[in-house]
């Protein structure tokens, strides 16, 4: 299940982002196929195959393409979403890196499918390496003759916001503006970059489209679940022995990822928490690993697959000082249009905050609980639920931990035996 | 060494009338993008559907020449938009990449989000505090080194990490820290 490398499998070979490296192993086939297929057809491919997005919100792919309007006359648009950001996260950087063709050629397919003859990459600021990497393909691409014959890429760099992840963010800030969301609908399928019908995908999405074309939908259908095909790139990261970037089926289990590609925890070498899918997902306590990687699976199971970024726990690990670190970075993040989002994410990280320093007081856990409810789902985007996210599950599921810490068990929990026992029974 | 040190003898391309958006007269801004950069300018411009969505890049190209974003380069910069000053404003400050004062030749940006944390980034950032002399946020008195601790550089597999002007460096132990700043001249 775990054995085919399909987005990576080039990764070992030092030339791996070049054209020539990109020709040798089948590089661009998939996009002559496709030049022979209605652009419906290339639609009805993607949507069979069960792919769905990898950019955090697991949205069926050929289902959003289906999206831009049939009779729509003027310009549209292809976005791709590089501006990686979400706390434990890493693949799209690989990616870039290391097989920028498969993204140029992705980008030539899917731009067939909804008659886009200009795509935008959008890559984080901090990115420079990739940026360059990218960039460079882009120009042999055009050198070969792949690009300008009816469509064009442009390359475009972001300035530092982790809000530009999120698609109107992206867009508003692709336009030359601050990085501010809109309130959907209208979707950006229907009015989005420009004024025009614009698909938002991620780099990793888009990578998966050349195998599908080649190999087929039910070929990528079969490598996953019912509801999910293929496989992914999961970030690992946190107190494990080899962290680093895995291509696995979305239907491995957390437990396998842990222990087997990620050769298990280290620190004191038992496993206290998961976060499963980026700093935005819920947190699962050791014994909920049980679940597989999968959109619904994780669904099912409390929290999200999100980016798919794995960040692992071991025992000595303070969940109060994690969240203080993860609160700190939505406090931070925030763009401040919302009042629930822009007023919460900074009261709750400075109570947390006082918490771990030992200044917490006794219903300041029941304070940030109640003010996390609230506001969920009330704002223009999904960054507070994200944020929301964390905030409830840490202190639900350790709140022993926490409570340790506001009766004045210390500034610090640190694995002490009295915090284990506290824990043990939250 | 401030930025405008370095606009000495650049061509005075524009071939605008000191006006702003509105028409109304202003003195002539004190910085200027070479020919070749106006040139640049206008290629950028020229890859959307609207040029107003080439501002980042050339904010961009702004900080690169003139060393950090002063009003008078979000004056200088709106002028070839016809963008207003506010708006160009709004946008330079919400971003944490550009700089809105003098910034040291080299920037050490560390990782401080739940990965580099779980392997130890508050060390790391004290050791860069203590061998610095400056605090986060400030930059060293002979002006070599800004320190920043900033949000996931999502590179969390090399944890802890930082960013060191367009590098990334992994893996970082006090000693290797030692051997980089050292190499920052
Ligand atoms: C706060 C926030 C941050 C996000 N950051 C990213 C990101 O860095 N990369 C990404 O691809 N999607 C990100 N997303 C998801 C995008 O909004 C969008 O769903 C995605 O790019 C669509 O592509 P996909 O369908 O291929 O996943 C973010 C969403 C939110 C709410
Ligand atoms: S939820 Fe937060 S980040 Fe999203 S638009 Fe509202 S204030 Fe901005
Ligand atoms: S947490 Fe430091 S790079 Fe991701």
């Amino acid at each position: 299940m775990t054995a085919e490398k399909i987005l990576t499998r080039n990764f070992e070979r030092a030339d791996s982002h070049t054209l020539t490296a990109y020709l040798e192993t089948g590089g661009y086939t998939a996009w002559q196929k496709a030049q022979t297929l209605p652009p419906a057809a290339i639609t009805e491919e993607v949507k069979q195959s069960n792919l769905r997005g990898l950019g955090g919100a697991g949205f069926p792919t050929g289902t959003k393409w289906s999206f831009i309007p049939k009779n729509h006359t003027g310009p549209v648009y292809l976005v791709i979403n590089a501006d990686e950001g979400e706390p434990g996260t890493f693949k799209d950087r690989y990616l870039l890196e290391r097989d920028p063709h498969a993204l140029i050629e992705g980008m030539l397919i899917a731009a067939r499918a909804i008659r886009s003859a200009t795509g935008f990459v959008y890559v984080r600021g901090e990115y420079v390496e990739p940026y360059r990497r990218f960039s460079t393909a882009v120009s042999e691409a055009y050198d070969a003759g792949y690009l300008g014959k009816g469509f064009d890429v442009v390359v475009h760099r972001g300035a530092g916001a982790y809000i530009c992840g999120e698609e109107t963010g992206l867009i508003s800030s692709l336009e030359g503006k601050k990085g501010w969301p809109k309130l959907k609908p209208p979707f950006p399928a229907i009015k989005g970059a420009f004024g025009a019908p614009t698909i938002v995908n991620n780099v990793e999405t888009i990578c998966h489209v050349p195998h599908i074309i080649t190999r087929g939908a039910g070929w990528f259908a079969s490598l996953g679940t019912k509801t999910q095909g293929g496989t992914r790139m999961y970030s690992v990261s946190g107190r494990v022995r080899r962290p680093g970037v895995y291509e696995a089926s979305v239907a491995i289990t957390l437990r396998r990822l842990i222990d087997e590609l990620a050769d298990g925890v280290t620190g004191n070498g038992r496993l206290k928490a998961v976060v499963p899918g980026g700093a935005s997902a819920a947190i699962l306590r050791a014994d909920e690993i049980d679940v597989t990687m999968d959109v619904d699976g994780l669904r099912n199971a409390g929290t999200m697959a999100g980016s798919a970024g794995v960040i692992v726990m071991d025992e000595t690990v303070s969940i109060p000082e994690a969240l203080m670190v993860v609160a700190r970075f939505y406090a931070h993040e925030s763009c401040g249009q919302c009042t629930p989002c822009r007023e919460s994410t900074g009261w709750i990280y400075k109570m947390v905050r006082r918490i771990v320093e030992g200044r917490g007081r006794k219903d300041d856990l029941d304070t940030i609980l109640d003010v996390a409810r609230r506001g969920a789902g009330t704002t223009i985007c999904a960054f507070y639920d994200g944020a929301v996210g964390p905030y409830i599950s840490y202190i639900e599921k350790f709140r022993g931990e926490f409570e340790a810490l506001i009766d004045g068990a210390g500034a610090r929990v640190v694995a002490t035996p009295a915090s284990r026992a506290a824990t043990a029974h939250a | 060494m401030s930025g405008r040190d370095r606009t000495d003898g650049a061509t005075r391309a524009s071939s605008r009338p000191p006006t702003d958006h509105a028409g109304l007269e202003v003195p002539a801004p004190t910085v200027a993008f070479s020919a070749e950069q106006l040139g640049e300018v206008r290629r950028l411009q020229g890859l959307y559907p609207d040029r107003r969505a080439a501002l980042l890049p050339v904010l961009h190209l702004a900080q690169e020449t003139f060393g950090y974003i002063s009003l008078e380069v979000e004056r200088y910069v709106a002028g070839l938009f016809d963008l207003t000053p506010a708006h160009v404003h709004e946008v330079v400050t919400f971003y944490t990449m550009f700089f809105r004062a003098p910034k040291g030749r080299h920037v050490v940006a560390v990782c401080h989000n739940l990965s580099c944390h779980l392997a130890g980034a508050p060390a790391i950032v004290a050791h860069l505090q203590g061998r610095l002399g400056i605090h986060v946020g400030e930059t060293t008195a002979d002006g070599r080194v800004t320190l920043q601790s900033v949000e996931c550089l999502c590179a969390c597999e090399h944890a802890p990490m930082m960013q060191v002007d367009d590098r990334y460096e992994f893996g970082l132990t006090p000693e290797k820290v030692d051997r980089i700043l050292e190499g920052l001249r």
